[in-house]
């Protein structure tokens, strides 16, 4: 079954990854990324915090292979990753459901490109649509979803797939702040069953807290790893953790490095 | 009158219905009134009887089945080999520079200026009015495709390739699906325009078909007839616009749920 979790070899090591993007009609270069190297071990939950335009985007796009970049390598278990591939499951900020689709279609789509026959698929994708609490909704086109419906059709397509990591890219970032909070709980109880390693990018500190076992802290552009902070917060966490000591502690410290890092970027604009 | 603001359904109704009457009005006051000679302009009622004339003694339905064969046959071949073509120009960049600039350059050249070269080509038979047609819109076509195609959100393109679609799945479940309620309305768009272009084409050189009755009753001055065959083409394209856009409506259902 694509549910279980094989013997994984999803270990992400990003070795001197750096971006630097081409001048546009005689400007300089953009440098994205300073070199960086990092390694998100397996089943890990990491999030990735900076300030806006600090590459953290970039990053999370070359850990996909819908970016290239110009120095370092990325592997992936112990394959080198060159372009997007079904191993690497991505969830974006924008609303990417394809509007032809219903959303169980949607959510089956990796499954039907690998070649898994209509009925395993079905089957699959109602399973994944149940633990996201679409299974009502199945028959719907995505134009008729909430964002935050879309965005939990968006992690079971990315699931349902079965790949080695979940990429997510700031993806409740378009969300108010009460569904944001519903999807983190939804999100978090997923990965606290499946254990899947799990690369999430935000701006928002308590989201960065609240997911992760590890939060890495990113400076303003050029992009660089300032900090890697480990939250010790045991699972399964519950909301109400967001108003514990432990919880204030890790939010004072990591507001204070982004705020350094958030004035520095407000400066350079 | 507020800008932008709605109205209700009901007074859209009465508004679009008025203008026709008005305009019917207007006619009219200017044929019955004696304004206007009848040689140059017929009044209403004289357009109808000649309508009726046109239907009943001189096999006009068979002119009107004759050009409807014909927009639709030479609309189909261009499609047929328009719309692959711009799917492929709008996906593949070094098909689009091979391309482009002749089919830029060839969307210019007035259909009716080939008409000439066409009889000398292929004669005054059916061949001859289908690649009218054919010339008017394959070129249309194929730009307004490969633009929708080239337009389709890169999102869902990223979105398709994490998910492990190769170039294939790209264009066949991703590039294809996502412009097709588009491809569909610029068909129905570039159909309109075949209308005028076959009715250029059975002006010359033609002997049936709701154009060779135009320019033959101009040799006769009957402008009842001729208008009775102008407004029975505004007819035929009204109902084949809305036919094309209830099929585009059935075949899309998610584009407006």
């Amino acid at each position: 079954m694509a549910l279980s979790m094989g013997p994984s070899m999803s270990n992400l090591v990003i070795e001197n990854i750096s971006r630097v993007f081409p001048a546009v009609s005689g400007g300089s270069p953009t440098r994205a990324l300073e070199p960086i190297s990092m390694t998100v071990g397996d089943n890990d939950f990491v999030t990735i915090l900076g300030p806006s335009g600090c590459g953290k985007s970039t990053l999370l796009r070359m850990v996909a292979g819908l970016d290239t970049p110009t120095t370092g390598r990325i592997l992936l278990g112990d394959r080198a990753v060159t372009r997007p591939g079904p191993d690497r499951g991505m969830v974006f900020q924008s609303y990417t459901l394809f509007p032809w689709l219903t959303v169980v279609d949607n959510v089956a789509f990796g499954l039907r490109e690998k070649g898994v026959a209509p009925r395993e698929r079905r089957d699959v994708s109602r399973q994944w649509l149940e633990r996201v609490g679409l299974t009502s909704f199945a028959d719907h086109y995505p134009k008729q979803l909430s964002g935050g419906m879309q965005q939990r059709t968006a992690i079971a397509r990315a699931l349902a797939n079965g790949p080695d990591i979940l990429l997510l890219d700031e993806p409740f970032g378009a969300l108010d702040n009460q569904t944001r909070s519903l999807m983190q709980e939804l999100l978090l109880g997923i990965w606290e069953r499946e254990r899947k390693t799990v690369l999430f990018v935000t701006h928002d500190i308590e989201e960065a807290i609240f997911l992760a076992s590890r939060v890495v802290v990113m400076s303003a552009r050029p992009g660089r790893i300032k900090a890697d902070v480990a939250v010790d917060i045991p699972h399964p966490r519950h909301y109400t953790i967001k108003t514990g000591p432990e919880f204030s502690a890790l939010k004072a410290r990591l507001t204070e490095e982004i705020r350094v890092e958030a004035v520095l970027a407000a400066e350079a604009h | 009158m507020k800008p932008l603001a709605s109205i209700s359904g009901p007074l859209r109704i009465i508004l679009g219905i008025s203008f026709f009457v008005l305009f019917l009005a207007g006619w009219s006051y200017a044929t019955f009134g004696g304004f206007v000679s009848k040689t140059f302009l017929a009044d209403p009622l004289t357009m109808l009887d000649d309508g009726w004339q046109l239907l009943t003694k001189h096999s006009f339905l068979t002119d009107i089945g004759v050009t409807i064969w014909r927009v639709i046959g030479g609309f189909i071949l261009a499609a047929l080999v328009a719309v692959p073509l711009g799917i492929l120009m709008g996906t593949y960049k070094p098909i689009e520079a091979f391309l482009e600039p002749f089919v830029s350059f060839a969307r210019y050249l007035p259909a009716s200026a080939f008409i000439p070269l066409l009889i000398l080509w292929a004669g005054i038979g059916e061949l001859q009015k289908l690649l009218v047609i054919f010339i008017g819109s394959v070129f249309q076509i194929i730009l307004m495709v490969a633009v929708t195609v080239s337009q389709v959100r890169r999102e869902l393109v990223e979105a398709a390739l994490t998910l492990g679609a190769r170039d294939r799945g790209i264009l066949g479940r991703v590039l294809i699906p996502a412009s097709a309620p588009d491809i569909a309305e610029i068909l129905r768009l570039v159909l309109g325009w075949a209308w005028t272009y076959v009715i250029v084409a059975e002006l010359i050189g033609s002997s049936s078909g709701i154009g060779h009755m135009i320019i033959d009753s101009q040799a006769l001055l009957a402008t009842g007839q001729i208008i009775f065959g102008i407004i029975v083409i505004g007819i035929i394209g009204l109902i084949s616009d809305f036919l094309f856009k209830a099929v585009n409506r059935w075949l899309f259902p998610w584009g407006r749920v």
